[in-house]
């Protein structure tokens, strides 16, 4: 569905990224790992359009991607991914808005209602329904996260891009968003790249591995070579398990084991 | 207990903050009694009964070449100056804040000259401004929005320039255009940032309202006391002074509750 081909980052003399050729199938989880500065946020926003490639191509279902963000690509940073002046309610609702009413970027009556009803069963699916009148800083850093998604998952995007969702989490609520990503993921029937640190997060979760490193090195230019993709695993038997219906009464608890998933 | 974590409670800072100004008054009271034990016509300061005595005649005689309560009439006079010098600023600093932080080509082009203009000194405008506008109630006005303006835009600009990269690149992913980023992300989140810029704003807008008023006026808050100057009538500036004060204090309360009560998201942290 969403490919590279050998697309170049440069800032200036540093390479960044160098040679990268990927392809993502739909419905599929990439997890992004490797060290730090190799380039793993780089791709992300090349991905995303928030940033163009020096060199090479990106193409969503053959068609070339415009280096702009846009309503296909939804995405999750590590942070400031929800806007504090808005309640949950409104984070969620503005997705919604800005399609409704491209002047005001506001709905009424009848369309508000509707969108309403929308964003509250978006709410319910990441467990939030209580909170939908807290603001942000009210919240914890797992319940901002949740958040987050529900709000990217509103646009129905193309492909879900994260970027250390989790990173700044406690473990155990980790674990809970772990959780819910999976379903998440399973029930929509989604494309999700996930930039992380934490490498059983990675595979845990992911039904493809891309590492990305320096391929070669130059000790006297370390900015001369930019880093590619040096492993790409697939875990066959995970994307298998997601190709089968989706077990309802696995989905319905919230604290499921990731593991057993593999 | 220690002085960096003591924490008063309301009834205990209420008396704290109200001992300065009541021993800032018995001086003053008795520094004024000493000075008429020696000399009963003393002017330079007067006793509150003869503060009260000057002011009534301001506050409740009409002016019998006027016809006017002069009291009433430099408040609104002041009032009105300030109130449209701040009004026509915090317009302007939302318009051009929004536009210079939001959009990096309005700031690449805007910018220099907004810094430009900051760093003149207004009362230095003041001569070009009489000159311009005339004697009359623009060119205090003007002198106003030119001294307080540029501050309170570059304050807000550089607030929503602050705002994290990520929040514009997710509006954009919920599909949002550049219109609707600035409707939805940015200017909510710069009304709070106006609000206080404005409130920190009071101070430079009396001072410059104050000057215009002094150069060239026939009525006003800082027409009056430096009218009176000329009689050493420090029984009325003391009062006027005193006014000018409250006045700024009741606007400061007030624009700090209408940013708790209109923005209350914003002072959430602060708890």
């Amino acid at each position: 569905m969403l490919s590279l081909r050998n697309v170049w980052v440069e800032y200036g003399e540093k390479v960044v990224l160098e040679r990268v050729s990927l392809e993502i199938a739909q419905g599929s989880f990439v997890s992004i790992i490797g060290p730090s500065g190799a380039g793993k946020s780089s791709l992300l926003r090349v991905i995303l359009g928030q940033e163009k490639p020096t060199r090479g191509s990106i193409t969503l279902d053959g068609a070339a991607m415009p280096a702009e963000c846009g309503p296909d690509r939804g995405v999750v940073f590590q942070r400031y991914s929800v806007f504090p002046h808005l309640s949950v309610l409104g984070n969620v609702l503005l997705g919604l808005e800005f399609a409704g009413s491209p002047f005001t970027a506001r709905l009424f009556g009848a369309a508000r209602r509707a969108a309403v009803a929308k964003a509250e069963a978006m709410l319910e699916q990441v467990g939030l329904t209580d909170s939908r009148h807290l603001y942000p800083a009210q919240m914890s850093g797992g319940m901002q996260q949740r958040l987050a998604i529900a709000q990217a998952l509103i646009k129905r995007p193309r492909i879900l891009l994260l970027d250390e969702p989790f990173g700044a989490l406690d473990p155990g609520i980790r674990g809970d968003m772990h959780a819910l990503i999976t379903r998440l993921w399973r029930e929509h029937g989604l494309t999700i790249i996930m930039v992380t640190h934490d490498i059983k997060e990675a595979f845990g979760l992911g039904t493809r591995v891309l590492t990305l490193d320096k391929r070669r090195h130059d000790p006297h230019a370390p900015q001369r070579y930019g880093a590619g993709v040096v492993y790409d695993l697939e875990l066959t038997r995970k994307q298998a398990a997601a190709d089968r219906p989706p077990e309802r009464v696995e989905e319905a608890s919230i604290t499921i084991d990731t593991i057993g998933n593999n | 207990m220690r002085w960096v974590t003591a924490q008063p409670t309301r009834r205990g800072a209420l008396l704290l903050g109200a001992t300065p100004l009541l021993v800032l008054a018995l001086g003053y009271v008795v520094a004024a009694a000493a000075r008429h034990a020696d000399n009963p016509a003393d002017k330079i300061l007067p006793l509150p009964g003869a503060m009260a005595a000057a002011m009534a005649g301001l506050l409740f005689e009409p002016d019998p070449l006027s016809g006017q309560y002069l009291f009433w009439a430099d408040t609104v006079a002041s009032l009105w100056r300030l109130g449209a010098g701040l009004g026509i600023a915090t317009m302007s600093a939302l318009l051009v804040g929004l536009a210079l932080g939001a959009l990096p080509p309005v700031r690449s082009t805007l910018g220099p000259l907004v810094t430009g203009i900051a760093v003149i000194p207004p009362i230095a405008l003041l001569p070009i401004l009489f000159i311009v506008f005339g004697l009359g109630e623009t060119a205090k006005v003007a002198l106003i929005v030119i001294g307080v303006a540029p501050f309170m835009i570059r304050d807000v600009a550089g607030h929503i320039g602050a705002l994290p990269r990520e929040q514009v690149v997710k509006a954009l992913t919920l599909g949002a255009n550049s219109w609707g980023v600035i409707l939805r992300v940015a200017l909510p989140q710069a009304m709070p940032r106006l609000l206080e810029a404005l409130r920190l704003s009071l101070g430079p807008a009396w001072v410059f309202l104050i000057s215009a008023e002094a150069i060239a006026a026939d009525v006003g808050l800082g027409y009056r006391i430096f009218l009176v100057r000329r009689y050493l009538a420090m029984d009325v500036i003391i009062p006027y002074v005193a006014w000018i004060a409250l006045l700024a204090v009741i606007m400061d309360l007030a624009l700090t509750f209408a940013s708790r009560r209109l923005f209350g998201w914003a002072h959430l942290g602060a708890r």
